[in-house]
């Protein structure tokens, strides 16, 4: 398996031969070494790579991955697989603030704990949380799931337009216009699925759905006169 | 942006390395704050005794007689050890407030106060500000720097960090204050100073009045959460202590990390790559309102 040292390779280095073998190499598999919290480790992949860093990474690890499996042994700093399309990426530890933010697809598995924000603006990636998350988590969120198996911070699901949210645990406050809704078969369907994916030990009927209320959002035209 | 970096020795025998393991934390936050670079050390205790830390422009001319001078305005022995710019005066601790006077009157800047802490910061790229006062051959029982990219106030030396507003007490801070005039005033009200525009320094100085009001450090630091407006992570030391608080909103990072033998804070996880320990230890991110502190 090639090993990308990075206390021997500069970062850009690191990251044109990721970005390549993935163009080039299908299903290789990379290993990269002493990241030491360093930033924009392993991103902008694009292709079936499968990349494992055995460390700690900083700010925007694992950005704009598309196809490729990126696992950090270690914990994430901010921003980690920021505006994801697709693929997957795996945090052992924690992540820090933003995680998976605007994300398009793609499956983010947390097995710790993610901070604030967690899933803000996300656009159809799936994020399963192991822990707990923090503050603000899925503001403005559009669609994709997001699981929690822990507890979720103050004002989950901001100004939320059509994601889903799974918590296992207590939510501290809801934001403006997200709600609590009736878990349907087919969200136990979606969520035991998402479970299954990210190796979770859980039960999907432990969890609630909070959604939107489509107050905020959708334009009613018997509120016209509001205006 | 600014990086921060602290250390809380739980343990004596790292104490020699204290000032060689907060420089290389300090050198990696550079890129987070290259404009100046500061640091507060709390070493040696002068039993009985008082060190102030003072800083000069011209520092081959200001320092050459100051010993003399000064233990003669005081009317005791004082001591001057010149480190670069700065120099550490030890006098009788009951001789401060004519020290002060005096060391104010020729126009010299006073950076810290205190029986065991000593205040070294400047213009400069952190590699370069600890060369020069010698960081790294410091030791002491806790310490704290920070790098700075200035927004609020003028890249100068009085507006580095750490700032210092009582003694043996510190601060330094990311983020920025936008109620700092209006908290100025009111600590003007009760007879609480400060030296320069810096929102730092008022927030120093609000620490410094709560505890001087009878407040702990826990219970100071506390009340910036709802008397501070603005985005702020707060590292803090006392001579005993060390503390941490992040606004509600929390943007400005912050990550902790603990083993048996310290307490270690940083802006970004680069800052702990080195230190002993560091893939066993317990590492967190600090939540939004709430008091962290460690008491010896």
């Amino acid at each position: 398996m090639p090993t990308l040292d990075m206390s021997t390779t500069p970062l850009r280095e690191v990251n044109v031969t990721l970005q390549q073998a993935a163009k080039s190499q299908a299903n290789a598999v990379y290993e990269i070494t002493n990241p030491r919290g360093s930033h924009a480790v392993a991103v902008g992949l694009d292709g079936p790579l499968s990349v494992t860093v055995k460390g700690s990474t900083g700010y925007y690890c694992a950005g704009m991955n598309k196809t490729a499996t990126i696992r950090v042994e270690g914990s994430a700093g901010p921003g980690v697989a920021e505006n994801m399309m697709s693929g997957e990426v795996v945090i052992e530890g924690d992540a820090s603030q933003y995680a998976g933010a605007t994300g398009r697809g793609g499956l983010l598995n947390i097995k710790g704990n993610a901070s604030s924000r967690c899933g803000i603006s996300m656009k159809g990636i799936d994020i399963v949380v192991h822990g707990n998350i923090g503050h603000m988590s899925a503001f403005m969120a559009q669609k994709g799931n997001l699981v929690v198996l822990g507890d979720a911070g103050d004002a989950l699901g901001d100004s939320l337009y059509e994601a889903r949210l799974f918590v296992r645990g207590t939510v501290k406050s809801l934001g403006a216009d997200c709600v609590e809704k009736e878990m349907r078969p087919e969200h136990i369907e979606i969520l035991q699925d998402l479970l299954d994916r990210a190796g979770a030990d859980a039960k999907p009927e432990e969890f609630k759905r909070y959604g939107s209320a489509r107050r905020l959002y959708n334009f009613n035209i018997d509120h016209a006169d509001e205006y | 942006m600014c990086g921060i970096v602290g250390l809380f020795l739980k343990k004596d025998d790292l104490r020699p390395k204290l000032g060689d393991m907060l420089t290389d934390m300090l050198i990696t936050m550079t890129d987070r704050g290259p404009d100046s670079a500061g640091i507060a050390i709390y070493g040696e205790e002068a039993v009985g005794q008082i060190k102030i830390t003072i800083q000069s422009d011209t520092p081959d001319t200001d320092f050459a007689d100051l010993e003399q001078a000064l233990s003669a305005a005081i009317d005791a022995p004082a001591s001057v050890k010149p480190v670069d710019t700065h120099a550490v005066l030890v006098l009788p601790v009951e001789k401060e407030a004519a020290a002060v006077e005096f060391l104010e009157g020729k126009g010299l800047r006073i950076m810290g106060v205190g029986t065991s802490m000593e205040i070294y910061k400047e213009v400069g790229l952190p590699r370069e500000v600890a060369a020069r006062f010698g960081l790294r051959a410091m030791g002491g029982s806790h310490g704290i720097g920070h790098t700075r990219m200035a927004t609020e106030s003028a890249v100068t030396t009085m507006g580095a960090h750490p700032f210092s507003t009582a003694d043996d007490q510190c601060l330094v801070h990311n983020g920025s204050l936008s109620n700092h005039n209006q908290m100025r005033r009111k600590l003007a009200k009760k007879g609480v100073f400060t030296k320069s525009e810096n929102d730092t320094e008022v927030g120093a100085a609000y620490i410094s009045s709560r505890i001087a009001d009878g407040a702990t450090l826990g219970q100071a630091l506390e009340g910036t959460i709802d008397d501070l407006d603005g985005f702020f992570t707060f590292v803090t030391g006392t001579k005993n202590g060390f503390g941490v608080v992040r606004d509600p909103i929390a943007c400005k990072p912050a990550v902790m990390a603990e083993t048996d033998d310290y307490v270690a804070f940083a802006s970004e996880y680069r800052a702990f790559a080195d230190l002993p320990g560091i893939d066993a230890a317990k590492v967190w991110e600090p939540e939004p309102a709430t008091v962290y502190f460690w008491e010896r």
